[in-house]
């Protein structure tokens, strides 16, 4: 018989104060993480949150489960460590835009590409917080900081993007102030069998405050964002009456109702299309044309690394020659001295 | 008839070089096993040239293999050959400060055209009398020719036949050794079971060699090294990098846990990843990263999560790996991190040895950041170093270098197999009480704390690079910081307990102490040998365990009334002790050449500090 699991959010809140600067965004994921947790039924010590470094990676402190906070950029290649040491534990890394796109870059794809699976949320504040405001790889060009003084002069990284050229099987985007949708798209992430990566347009209220409030605004939240769901049709607006076309090979936004357009001729969401074309094109929304992606893009069925890792060695156990330590030493060409 | 000269010898010592695509580590290794089958101690060293195929014919593309065996106990590769193999002029000109006076030289006498001397450098078309090898003894052996005449009547492709003459130089040498070929015979059968006519070549070649061996002997001497002298039980040969993998799997057995490795592929320290990667049968989860930060990290990781995890990994690799081993220190998990020294700085000398890398594994890191530093001695040793090296981690949860070398790891030796259920036992410091746990609470005795792993209930806890204080806080906190570092100090120096005293070989107390450590003492060993029939006192002092040092180190060092230090470095270990155990004159013979010792230059230095 199976334990029934009865977890609120304060089981996973530990005693540690949060010191996060107040209005962080980092305070509303937290809650919808750990409300996430609750509601999944699995073991509290069956979770593991590993982070890097970055005012994001001290998320563990504040957390009771497993937990390690580990050094800058390398989240992923430890948490791969540890979901390939046992796959039956439910690991999440919490990682930010430097952390795991700049020193951590090289970890970010092989993860991803790999499809280990563990729950990777990526805040993206598009600055460094914890070094006191420096940009970032995803700053936008030209974005003024204490070392671009006159401005960037490169492009940013689009995560979404990263995630599908290594081959990601699955990406999803949330907004920090809207605590029920990320708590839903967690509970998907955990759900999926792979690299879940999860990037949470976050706000840092000192060194980059407002960046994403175009997009985030709960005022216009629903002419701005649009909720992806699988299966439905891409719709949004106060109305409900905008949606998502294809015309000649590209996305475009049309108004139900409008130049004979009915709910029948807007694309219906697939998360499952190996094809990352549709899913490319949805990551690249942007303001004003467009309204942001948010939800799970992209949720593929993949081979996942750590579980074929188990299974190739109870594969190769099973019709084994050698099964012990003293077999092994004696293998191959040995002789006897009298 | 005029009788085959036959010579007896304690020991002898064959190179086999060639081009680096000729076979020869192949056709060496094959010899050596041969050797050792029969009942002959043996040492080897392969010494090969970093690219894969380096320019045919020049000195920079030679590959060479050195295989000591003997009647006796042999330790070392040997430092000079009797007997070369030679495939091209390349191989003479390259091995020619190798010979030892007097010894056999057999080569390729097709390989001597205008374009090979061209090729080697060469002024002239004589390259012994070039490269001052007169005085030798030297036999012309139309190897490609005699190749070709004993494959004419099959239907290969010239690459194929060339790709055969290493068979006729080894048939020619097992003859000249009068060593069987039913070993040899074996091998090819099995290495090639999936083509008859790769096997038939090789056969026909190899026989070819041997036979050719018959018709010479008149002019050739030919040789007999009887069986050592050698300890009952089961041997295999085996080299530095697959005893170190074998040992650490065997400490995983024994500790009941699984084991897992992640690494970067990275010479010489490749073979231990390859050879753990295929231990599936015994249930090793192998995880080849994408760069040498992420092995350390993913083992990082699975040792968080309850594996004996490790890494491995060589000089510049190691460097790589100097913050993540950081956090292994702060974070106070067992970790084994294995570095196969090479030539260094940067990418340096990829495929030669060094033992450069001590202060680095020593001091490398930001912080006070101390670790358990242990050195294999030999080849086969390798295996017990590696197994005390995780046991040391997994009992005190702290990460442990394992400093091998490139001579090592490539070398081999005949080991004596040991029982699993003679190695020592292991227990890891796993949590057993969930009320009092905290993550930095203490055993009063070693200083260690308890492991308690993800899904063990009501452990919840933890960890991470910031200084923590005992509950797992973070704590910044000047005295818990102070008091923190000196309990991680305490705490590897407490590891004494744990390591036996150093054992002197040699005279007790005497004239000259010489001290060494790692991957040097065979050499080492054969020279302090070698000085003690001719009567001087003299003892040798041999470290495996460097950080922490034996508990009767400077009690050791008083019994002599000089003390030399030998390595293959400008002095690392030297300076170490000169901080570690003062009071002492420390001299030092160093050689930074990418090359072992030489038993020989070991003797002359020794005996010129003596006269001083």
């Amino acid at each position: 018989m199976t334990e029934i699991l009865e977890y609120t959010i304060k089981d996973f809140k530990s005693e540690n104060e949060v010191r996060w600067c107040p209005g962080c965004g980092d305070h509303a994921v937290l809650n919808a993480v750990q409300k996430a947790m609750a509601s999944m039924g699995i073991k509290q010590e069956d979770f593991v949150v590993i982070s890097g470094i970055g005012c994001s990676s001290r998320f563990p402190y504040y957390m009771s489960t497993y937990g390690f906070h580990t050094i800058h950029g390398r989240a992923a290649a430890v948490a791969s460590g540890v979901k390939c040491a046992n796959p039956k534990l439910c690991v999440w890394e919490i990682t930010g835009d430097g952390d795991a796109l700049a020193i951590g870059g090289n970890h970010f794809i092989h993860v991803v590409r790999r499809n280990i699976d563990i729950n990777l949320i990526l805040f993206n504040n598009k600055i460094y917080g914890l070094t006191k405001g420096q940009y970032s790889p995803t700053s936008d060009r030209g974005a003024v900081t204490k070392t671009s003084p006159q401005g960037t002069i490169e492009n940013p990284f689009i995560p979404g993007q990263l995630v599908l050229g290594a081959g990601g099987s699955f990406f999803a985007r949330a907004v920090d102030n809207n605590i029920k949708h990320s708590q839903e798209v967690f509970e998907l992430a955990a759900k999926h069998e792979g690299t879940s990566v999860v990037e949470v347009l976050q706000n840092c209220v000192i060194f980059n405050d407002g960046i994403h409030a175009e997009i985030s605004d709960p005022k216009m939240r629903e002419e701005r964002q649009i909720f992806l769901k699988h299966g439905e049709p891409m719709i949004f607006g106060t109305l409900k009456d905008k949606g998502l076309v294809f015309d000649k090979g590209l996305l475009k936004v049309v108004t139900i109702g409008e130049n004979g357009i009915t709910l029948d001729d807007i694309l219906v969401h697939d998360v499952t299309e190996p094809n990352g074309y549709v899913h490319q094109q949805l990551i690249g929304m942007k303001l004003p044309d467009y309204p942001v992606a948010m939800g799970v893009i992209r949720a593929v069925k993949a081979p996942v690394y750590d579980q074929m890792m188990e299974k190739q060695i109870a594969e190769v156990k099973s019709k084994a020659k050698i099964k012990s330590i003293d077999e092994l030493l004696r293998s191959g060409n040995t002789w006897v001295v009298d | 008839m005029i009788e085959t000269k036959v010579i007896e010898l304690e020991e002898v010592v064959i190179r086999f070089s060639g081009d680096s695509g000729d076979g020869m580590q192949l056709t060496g290794a094959l010899f050596s096993d041969t050797s050792a089958l029969f009942g002959n101690d043996i040492s080897t060293f392969p010494d090969y040239p970093s690219e894969i195929r380096a320019p045919q014919g020049t000195v920079a593309g030679i590959s060479g293999f050195q295989v000591q065996f003997g009647t006796s106990k042999i330790t070392t590769p040997g430092d000079y050959a009797h007997v070369l193999v030679a495939m091209n002029p390349a191989a003479i000109k390259a091995n020619s400060g190798c010979m030892r006076p007097g010894g056999t030289i057999f080569y390729d006498s097709d390989s001597f055209t205008q374009k090979n001397f061209d090729k080697a450098k060469l002024k002239t078309e004589d390259p012994f009398s070039e490269c001052n090898l007169e005085d030798y003894f030297k036999v012309a052996v139309p190897i490609t020719t005699l190749t070709k005449e004993a494959l004419k009547d099959l239907d290969i492709d010239n690459k194929s036949i060339l790709r055969s003459k290493n068979m006729f130089a080894l048939g020619l040498i097992c003859w000249v050794f009068s060593k069987p070929l039913d070993y040899i015979e074996g091998f090819i059968k099995r290495k090639f079971a999936k083509s008859a006519a790769i096997v038939e070549t090789n056969l026909r070649v190899l026989h070819a060699g041997w036979n050719y061996g018959l018709t010479l002997e008149h002019l050739t001497p030919r040789y007999v090294v009887h069986p050592a002298e050698i300890e009952k039980g089961i041997y295999r040969n085996i080299n530095g990098n697959l005893a170190t993998a074998w040992g650490l799997l065997a400490a995983a057995h024994k500790a009941n846990l699984e084991l897992f490795i992640g690494s970067y592929p990275i010479t010489p320290a490749t073979d231990i990843l390859q050879a753990l990667a295929d231990r599936k049968d015994l249930g090793v989860k192998s995880f080849q990263a994408e760069d040498e930060i992420a092995g350390i990290c993913t083992a990082i990781g699975a040792s968080f999560a309850g594996k004996l995890a490790v890494t491995s990994t060589s000089g510049p690799g190691f460097a790589l790996k100097s913050e993540a081993l950081g956090l292994s220190v702060i974070a106070e998990l067992p970790l084994v991190v294995v570095n196969v020294q090479r030539g260094g700085p940067s990418t340096g000398l990829p495929t030669k040895t060094e033992q450069s890398d001590l202060l680095q594994t020593l001091y490398g890191r930001n912080g006070e950041c101390p670790l358990v530093v242990i050195a294999a001695s030999t080849p086969s040793d390798c295996f017990h170093y590696a197994f005390i090296s995780a046991k040391i981690a997994l009992e005190r949860m702290v990460p442990v270098v394992l400093l091998t070398d490139g001579f090592l790891g490539n070398g081999s030796e005949p080991w004596k197999i040991p029982l699993f259920s003679e190695l020592p036992s292991i227990t890891p410091r796993m949590a057993k009480d969930p009320e009092s746990f905290k993550p930095y609470a203490r055993d009063e005795k070693t200083l260690a704390r308890e492991w308690a792993i993800p899904g063990m209930a009501g452990f919840q806890h933890l960890i991470g690079g910031l200084e923590k204080d005992v509950s797992g806080n973070v704590s910044h906190d000047p005295a818990n910081h102070e008091k923190m570092v000196k309990i991680r100090e305490e705490k590897v120096n407490r590891v004494v307990e744990m390591i036996p005293d150093i054992e002197v070989y040699g005279d007790q107390q005497g004239d000259l102490l010489v001290i060494g450590w790692g991957g040097t003492f065979g050499y080492v060993e054969s020279a302090v040998r070698e000085m003690r029939i001719n009567g001087a006192k003299i003892g040798l002092a041999h470290f495996n365990y460097i950080q922490p040092l034996p508990g009767n180190t400077a009690e050791i060092f008083g019994r002599f009334k000089k003390l030399v230090v030998c390595e293959l470095n400008l002095g690392q270990f030297a300076s170490y002790l000169r901080d570690k155990v003062p009071g002492f004159v420390y001299h030092q013979y160093n050689k930074v050449q990418g090359l072992p010792f030489t038993s020989k230059e070991l003797v002359d230095n020794f005996e010129k500090l003596l006269e001083e």
